[in-house]
């Protein structure tokens, strides 16, 4: 699960609206704070909501379906991950890339899990109602690295590439955990290639 | 005396060269500032914009048969957002939401369930009927004009989270209509069970209020706990 901090986001920019606001006033005789309010209001909101919107944004992720990977040490220490928004603004996504996603369930949360598989692809599900699956038009197969722990594909189904939400491509906290995240594939979780009859393996 | 004069004649050329010089960073220097406060007004502009039709509202041109006689081929709609952002989407709007197949395009359909309700999943040339629940989640979209139009019935229900936007006005020349005022069929039968569910008295204009919107013409509960889906007026194509 991802816990988004939108509100925490406008709260830092409405700080901002005010120091702006402080600064006028110091500067200037003071009857302009309004005005001054104001204007620091319109330049501050719009432009945070829309680089928090389409650029980047800045996520907290909790629970441990993505373990080993993200949140290894579980409850005591979270990971915070750096959502990049811009690169999926045309819905285009590798296999292996870690992203987030709205949660078909509960349209409220946001998850994180990993993409396992893209549109035409045939994968072996881990639980899921049919063994085999091929994964349509415009879905993707989503799996968290913890199979057991997490809720993914193995229980909804392939997900519609417009609940895409951002790519995950840096852990920025805790500092010793600071990374790129690479795509890759887990061991034995890959798509299958109908020409061959081996397995891909990541 | 004349090499005093040379001498001056130097001294005065230098200096304008370098004034020159000056005058030229100058003006270069307000250009710039002049380029970057422009920009900077740009920005801002571009992020109200953005703002507004991301969480207030915006116009779309729709297109395609899927939704006749309520929006014909093109049609010019309002969405609204608000709804969409509070959860407030309710059975009968009209929305418009990504295709769940290619992400690039919308789709315009009518909510016909929300999540946990039952749906009419049999055709009408069907001899037993079978019902489908929504799963949690998941909104159920059908067009008005269910001859042609591909939707739920075909791929299943969709997530909450791919609709767009819900349409509140409907602009087509000459006039402009509420989304959801039934265009009645001549279809006799299907004329009582629109006046015995539907009908609702007509407002003008200036009794519409934008927020909180009306809703004409829309079911708001089952009343047997089967979903009645609205029959296509007429074959328009």
């Amino acid at each position: 699960m991802l816990k988004t901090g939108f509100i925490r986001c406008v709260c830092v920019c409405v700080c901002v609206c005010v120091c702006v606001c402080v600064e006028e006033m110091a500067r200037r005789a003071g009857r302009r704070y309004l005005r001054a309010f104001v204007s620091g209001f319109f330049v501050a909101v719009p432009v945070t909501v829309t680089v928090l919107d389409r650029l980047a944004y800045v996520a907290r992720v909790e629970g441990n379906s993505m373990q080993p990977f993200l949140n290894p040490d579980g409850v005591s220490d979270c990971d915070v991950v750096l959502l990049n928004r811009w690169r999926v603004r045309n819905f285009q996504v590798q296999r292996g890339d870690i992203v987030s996603m709205v949660s078909p369930r509960n349209p409220q949360q946001n998850i994180i899990k990993r993409v396992i598989a893209l549109e035409g692809d045939f994968i072996r599900t881990l639980g899921h109602k049919n063994r085999y699956v091929r994964i349509p038009d415009g879905h993707v197969w989503i799996e968290g690295d913890h199979h057991g722990h997490s809720l993914d594909s193995n229980s909804f189904g392939p997900v519609s590439v417009g609940l895409l939400h951002g790519h995950a491509s840096h852990i920025v906290w805790p500092p010793n955990r600071w990374q790129r995240i690479c795509p890759s594939l887990p061991p034995h979780r890959g798509p299958l290639h109908l020409d061959t009859t081996e397995e891909e393996e990541g | 005396m004349s090499d005093n004069l040379v001498a001056a004649k130097v001294k005065v050329n230098s200096l304008s060269v370098a004034e020159m010089f000056a005058q030229k960073v100058e003006m270069f220097r307000r250009v710039l500032g002049k380029m970057l406060g422009f920009t900077g007004y740009t920005i801002q502009y571009c992020c109200i914009a953005h703002c507004a039709f991301e969480y207030v509202g915006q116009l779309v041109v729709c297109s395609g048969p899927s939704m006749e006689p309520t929006i014909i081929n093109h049609d010019i709609i309002l969405l609204e957002q608000l709804s969409r952002h509070l959860y407030k989407i309710e059975k009968g709007d009209v929305v418009i939401a990504k295709n769940p197949f290619d992400p690039h395009m919308n789709i315009c359909k009518r909510v016909i369930g929300l999540e946990g309700d039952k749906i009419l999943s049999s055709g009408p040339s069907d001899l037993f009927k079978t019902y489908t629940y929504v799963p949690r989640g998941h909104v159920w979209l059908e067009g008005d004009n269910l001859k042609n139009s591909s939707d739920s019935r075909a791929y299943g229900p969709i997530p909450y989270a791919l609709i767009r936007g819900r349409a509140c006005f409907k602009v087509s020349p000459p006039s402009v209509h509420l989304i959801g005022q039934k265009v009645f069929s001549r279809d006799p039968m299907t004329m009582a069970r629109e006046i015995r569910c539907f009908m609702k008295p007509r407002k003008t204009l200036k009794d519409i209020s934008l927020w909180p919107p009306e809703r004409f013409g829309t079911l708001k509960e089952s009343p047997t706990g089967r979903i009645i889906k609205t029959e296509s007026a007429s074959d328009l194509e």
